[in-house]
């Protein structure tokens, strides 16, 4: 690059990167966030004042070398910035989008309150993607094979992350996925306009060639029980996430037209039901969408919803923007997409017609109270403030927990009351013998990165109780 | 032979393929996995090809020897045609499976099974296992017309009493299965336990006939369903005044507790997108559907 500013000069301004235009996005699947350019990405790694305590490794799940590799970008070397991501984070091309890196490494660079911090998370998708996309990335190579056999259940990021880190290490792994499709929740939840599947597709597909074994359309728990998978394999990994849905218990939920945010996600995401009747599933939101939730499932299913192509997408929630626990910028990319927010809204209930279809949502005003459990202020429903919405389809998107088949059909297999499997934090141990468990199945509905951190932890220990090192 | 059941390669392959009617495919397939861990009542999710949709069907048959199930598949849409134009050596995209809980075999003493059209071909493992546990089985087959009678050989060797209802009276009695059912408590038979597989509109009306008799009956139920696997909750269905989830609480519930009006409701959700995607596939196909 020509004119390339001088490493560090944190005053340039911060680039955010660009996105395409709202009135654009909200009739596609495309990304929406389009990345940086070569000449961005270096400009960026300039600002970067490389300082020694590094606390934005520090205050990073996977402590990823940032201020090295963001060096080794400025130098031009994306292959060797690549490599040394590699070092920690498995899957750059991924957490570089879905890592809410405002809340870790972002939020804790110096620049941050004089010029805003350096677009760490832009700049580690860029270096992903560049590699990528050049070919610098090569699968790891393996250590010689140890005989031990390790099945993992679910194919999202945790198992994923479990079997990237045991086969470097020489151990035969099987990777069991219970849909026809590999990515847990990066292929049925998270849109493909926030994560191309062909991120996805090549991280498996990098799996797939340095040995690990992907089966798909087995249900564990149904189709095998972790029993009968014991006895051919010597360790079983359980990372089958958080795939219920919780109900609202609004009466009117059984109308046609209410859908769990799974099932729309899925539908959309998974199925492609967005390119109907070239694909073969059919979804039906009709001319009013209302969703409810304020996390970011909801802000994916409302955005979604949106690229269906409806009159309007209208998005219920109990608080305000300021306790939303989604990501800021989904909320923003939301609002922008013309998304319109219902604050202290709740329904209370759904009215059909005579076919059992949805027609409108009664729903009534609350106040925020005194701070709950959570530490946020509990919303407290408004007497007399009733009112009513139209609406022809609803998507309730309040929270996911885990699916319980595995624990249900698994003796002695420890679950807490919340139906998330009891696993060592540090370990992923859980109370049967051999047995290993991470991401959402434990934390009950948490982010990837967390679910990643998981599966390194317990490859770690599993490797250690295999072989004793 | 031993199969691998963790094989990753060449399955779902058509092994075997009979013609049961113009309409109804029997499809032997290799999956090993399925075939070594199925029970009656489990069912699979089929996916004709990239970019299908998900269709479960209940298992007809399976032998972990060869490492096949068998499946009957009706195709009263665009997928289910295109499953059934598949010929021998073609593959399934996928086959997900076993999915659902199995039925709990044991002796009843006198079992009935009430098979409606392609869920005749459904309800034969279940009938076969319960003749193994030593019941006596009595088996009512109906469907509209005679060529939709399925399997009823099948069914003969392993029930102790068939009886063939069709609506046209081309076989067996004209008439509903009630109507055996009606003409089975008249003649004063003791029935222990019923099972029924069919249309919802006849799953209903079993319940309803044989409620007034207090005779324990489950029905296979056959909501909308996704994944399959207890994620989405677009399968589930009132049972007992609870919402229960078809894929892995079921598929077969207790007919007299089940809401069939509300399944009626929510199985008609797409039926608008089902006839714009089969109008679509029979402008480009030798499509036999409409046909008969």
């Amino acid at each position: 690059m020509q004119n390339k500013p001088k490493k560090p000069t944190p005053s340039l301004k911060q680039n955010h990167g660009a996105h395409q235009d709202p009135a654009e996005r909200r009739k596609n699947f495309k990304e929406v966030a389009l990345g940086f350019g070569m000449e961005d990405a270096l400009t960026e790694a300039a600002r970067c004042l490389g300082c020694k305590n590094k606390p934005c490794e520090l205050a990073c799940p996977v402590n990823v070398k940032i201020p090295e590799f963001i060096d080794l970008l400025y130098k031009e070397d994306a292959g060797a910035a690549a490599t040394k991501i590699f070092e920690t984070s498995l899957f750059p091309a991924i957490c570089g989008r879905v890592c809410p890196q405002e809340t870790y490494c972002e939020a804790a660079c110096v620049l941050k309150d004089k010029f805003g911090p350096v677009s760490i998370g832009r700049l580690e998708r860029f270096t992903a993607d560049y590699a990528r996309d050049n070919g610098l990335i090569k699968p790891p190579d393996c250590a010689p094979d140890t005989g031990y056999k390790v099945a993992c259940i679910g194919s999202g990021p945790t198992s994923l992350a479990v079997a990237a880190e045991l086969r470097k290490l020489g151990h035969a792994v099987t990777v069991f996925e219970a849909l026809h499709q590999f990515g847990g929740v990066l292929s049925y939840g998270i849109p493909p306009f926030r994560l191309p599947r062909e991120v996805v597709r090549f991280e498996v597909e990098t799996l797939r060639r340095m040995g690990v074994r992907f089966l798909k359309n087995v249900m564990a728990g149904k189709s095998i029980t972790v029993q009968e998978l014991k006895k051919d394999f010597d360790i079983i990994y359980i990372g089958s996430g958080a795939g219920l849905p919780s109900p609202m218990n609004t009466p009117g939920e059984d109308l046609v037209g209410v859908y769990s945010s799974n099932e729309f996600l899925t539908r959309v995401n998974l199925m492609e039901a967005f390119k109907f009747p070239v694909t073969d599933t059919p979804y039906y939101i009709g001319g009013k969408v209302v969703v409810v939730g304020g996390g970011n499932t909801a802000m994916d299913s409302a955005r979604c919803a949106m690229r269906l192509g409806p009159d309007s997408v209208t998005l219920l929630y109990r608080r305000t923007r300021a306790e939303m626990p989604a990501r800021a910028e989904e909320v923003e990319n939301a609002m922008e997409e013309g998304i319109k927010f219902e604050f202290l809204t709740a329904p209370v209930e759904l009215e059909g017609d005579e076919k059992g279809r949805l027609k409108r949502v009664k729903c009534i005003r609350m106040a925020l109270g005194e701070p709950d459990a959570s530490g946020r202020r509990k919303p407290v429903p408004q007497e007399g403030s009733e009112f009513y919405i139209e609406a022809s389809s609803l998507v309730v998107a309040i929270g996911q927990s885990p699916n319980p088949v595995i624990q249900q059909t698994t003796a002695g297999l420890s679950v807490n009351k919340w139906g998330c499997i009891i696993a060592d934090e540090a370990t992923g141990k859980t109370s049967l013998d051999g047995v290993y468990a991470g991401g959402d199945v434990v934390r009950g509905g948490a982010t990837v990165l967390l679910a990643m951190k998981d599966g390194k932890n317990a490859a770690r220990a599993i490797h250690k109780a295999l072989t004793g090192k | 032979m031993n199969h691998d059941i963790y094989a990753t390669e060449g399955l779902y392959k058509i092994v075997g393929k009979t013609e049961l009617s113009a309409v109804v495919s029997r499809h032997v397939i290799y999956a090993p996995l399925i075939a070594a861990k199925a029970r009656p009542g489990h069912f699979v999710i089929l996916r004709a090809r990239e970019g299908g949709e998900r269709i479960p069907v209940t298992l007809v048959d399976w032998d972990p020897e060869k490492g096949t199930v068998t499946i009957i598949i009706q195709a009263i849409g665009k997928s289910t045609s295109e499953m059934n134009a598949f010929k021998l050596g073609d593959s399934f995209s996928d086959v997900a499976g076993p999915l659902g809980t199995p039925v709990e075999i044991k002796n009843y003493g006198t079992v009935l099974g009430v098979g409606g059209g392609v869920g005749i071909a459904e309800l034969f493992p279940i009938a076969r296992a319960f003749k193994k546990a030593g019941n006596r089985v009595i088996s009512v087959l109906g469907a509209r017309t005679k060529d939709l009678v399925i399997l009823e050989a099948e069914m003969g060797v392993i029930s102790d009493k068939v009886m063939v209802t069709t609506d046209d009276g081309s076989a067996g009695k004209k008439g509903l299965v009630t109507d055996a059912m009606k003409e089975l408590y008249a003649a004063g038979e003791k029935i222990d336990a019923i099972f029924t597989i069919g249309p919802i509109m006849m799953m209903k009306f079993v319940g309803e006939t044989s409620r007034p008799h207090g005779t324990p009956t489950y029905a296979s139920l056959n909501p909308i369903m996704l994944d399959g696997t207890g994620m989405c909750g677009g399968c589930r269905v009132e049972v007992g005044g609870k919402p229960r989830f078809a894929c892995v609480d079921g598929p077969m519930f207790d007919a007299h507790q089940t809401n069939f009006d509300q399944l009626i409701k929510r199985t008609a959700a797409y039926r608008e997108h089902e006839g714009q995607a089969m109008e679509r596939y029979a402008k480009t196909h030798d499509c036999r559907i409409g046909l008969h």
